[in-house]
């Protein structure tokens, strides 16, 4: 995880960690703060707590974003904070989930912008000056368009891939596709390392292949308090938790300096919380498997 | 006797009919839609916008992304998938919305209090609620009652309602029909047909119309015919407490 952070996520960089809910990869965040990387834009549909502990870590100038809270709980304090007292000040551009989505679909597919019906009514195209209109040379309907979204680099964490990147993900999918495609460069970081032939067994299931990949890094319970279906349940006690933590700076430095600048890397992560990975491990449901015969 | 929001998911539950796509929100939407689909919608196809489709979640999801919600699904897909092919594709038929400030007119904020750029209180925004509230066939809005909650006009138009910016939806060329109601905890606002304004159409037992029009930031339209909605049955109780959140995770409150 430090090699391939140290690498390919640089000061100033536009630098999505996607998951929506599922699959959020802290490892790589928490690296990103430990090696106090600056000024980066943070693209995210749902910021998290991720976003929430690199903005009161200092690292984020600018935040793009659909929906900044935190989910089932209320809110992200750092991110409040940044917004309504600019301590540390951030600078943001919001979209919904939708324009967000279209935004790394352009991107994905080496368009300018992509077309949606979307924002009619609402008062955010007011606030972002980059959702525009476009009229369709065929109808001529008037429709809402977003830019595409190139990151410098994409993280997706993932539950297994080979050495080559080819990129196994199952449960929600949420946008990592779009964004890997989107992505000048592509860090994939996974529970588990298989061999290729396990990937080929299963084609269907690969969600990102190895071509666009640059690094592979395996790290088992890298998602946590996220989750990856199949391997962990998402840790809602610590979701909830973060609501006292972040409503205090002071608690919120307090808990980078133990759980994220304090440890050397995943494993001394979990090293500290005693009991974690036996109240979270997933209970097997493991599906019945598909024939590829011909 | 019944809570304020046992009351709310039980109205909420009854609007659901049997068969229907309902996209889903976390908290009192997704009880309603269990509840219906125990008791008078067992055919209702829960869709949530992180990617679950037909969802059969054996526990009480905590946010919208729960693993729960794919584990039995129908299908598991990415969000690219849920908002052109399902929602922008006209396939929902009901939507669920809430937000701080809801207007007359259904319109609703969850992006700030005050103003944008230097706001009082810094909200999540929008997520899937502005391209729902555009979208679906029909949406219900779920809120408590006071004048804070509904002001004449939001601060911030995340989602539109029936009229907004001085339009209407057919006027900005809206796919779906909007809010058609607002479920409160004092009684029911319907949509009117004319001008899309919400109207006071039926009060909870033992409510008064001041209960209701007191907590309103507008003149609230009150209709000739206001209808009393019978009370939860026992059934629905019994479904609420001991089989669909026994844990209060809720329905908390007394």
């Amino acid at each position: 995880m430090r090699d391939a952070n140290a690498r390919y996520v640089h000061d100033g960089d536009t630098v999505v960690i996607e998951g929506f809910t599922h699959l959020i990869c802290f490892a790589a965040g928490h690296e990103i703060i430990r090696q106090k990387r600056r000024e980066l834009v943070l693209c995210r549909l749902t910021p998290d707590l991720i976003v929430d502990q690199l903005i009161a870590a200092g690292c984020a100038r600018k935040l793009v974003f659909s929906w900044a809270g935190n989910p089932g709980v209320g809110a992200l304090h750092a991110f409040r904070r940044a917004v309504e007292t600019k301590t540390p000040p951030l600078e943001i551009e919001e979209y919904s989930h939708f324009g967000m989505v279209a935004r790394f679909s352009a991107g994905a597919a080496h368009l300018p912008f992509w077309p949606l019906r979307d924002y009619q009514g609402t008062d955010i195209p007011s606030v972002n000056p980059s959702i525009r209109q476009v009229t369709c040379p065929f109808t001529g309907e008037s429709l809402a368009a977003v830019p595409a979204l190139n990151p410098d680099v994409t993280i997706v964490h993932a539950q297994r891939a080979d050495m080559e990147g080819n990129t196994q993900i199952w449960g929600l999918l949420g946008v990592q596709k779009e964004a890997a495609f989107a992505s000048r460069h592509v860090i994939v970081v996974v529970e588990e390392l298989v061999d290729t032939s396990i990937v080929r067994a299963d084609p269907n299931r690969t969600l990102i292949p190895g071509m666009i990949v640059d690094a592979v890094v395996v790290e088992p319970w890298g998602a946590h308090p996220s989750y990856a279906q199949g391997h962990y349940d998402r840790d809602n006690e610590f979701y909830v938790a973060w609501e006292k933590i972040s409503r205090d700076s002071a608690a919120l430095a307090n808990y980078l300096d133990e759980f994220v600048l304090g440890v050397e890397d995943r494993a001394a992560y979990l090293a500290l919380q005693p009991g974690l990975t036996t109240r979270l491990a997933a209970t097997p449901r493991v599906c019945a498997g598909v024939s590829y015969g011909y | 006797m019944y809570t304020a929001e046992e009351m709310m998911t039980v109205i909420a539950s009854r609007e659901l009919r049997d068969g229907e796509i309902v996209f889903v929100g976390i908290g009192l939407p997704n009880l309603a839609c269990n509840l219906a689909r125990a008791t008078r919608a067992p055919r209702l196809v829960l869709i949530y916008e992180s990617g679950a489709v037909g969802a059969l979640p054996e526990r009480l999801p905590v946010s919208i992304g729960d693993p729960s919600l794919v584990t039995g699904s129908l299908m598991a897909t990415g969000m690219a998938d849920i908002f052109q092919l399902f929602l922008q594709g006209g396939r929902i038929e009901v939507g669920f919305l809430g937000g701080a400030q809801i207007d007359r007119y259904g319109n609703i904020n969850t992006t700030v209090v005050g103003e944008y750029a230097t706001p009082k209180v810094r909200l999540p925004g929008s997520g899937g609620a502005a391209e729902i509230a555009i979208h679906a066939r029909r949406t219900l809005i779920i809120s408590r009652l006071s004048t804070r909650a509904f002001p004449a006009e939001v601060d911030f138009i995340t989602s539109p309602g029936n009229r907004s910016r001085g339009r209407s939806r057919k006027e900005w060329g809206m796919p779906g029909a909007g809010p058609v109601k607002v479920i409160t905890d004092r009684g029911v606002l319907v949509a009117s047909e004319f001008d899309g304004e919400m109207e006071l159409a039926a009060l909870y037992p033992g409510m008064t119309v001041e209960d209701v029009t007191s907590r309103v930031g507008w003149p609230l339209r009150v209709r000739d015919d206001l209808e009393t909605v019978s009370p939860p049955s026992r059934e629905e109780l019994r479904l609420l407490r001991e089989v669909l959140d026994p844990s209060k995770l809720y329905l908390k409150g007394g």
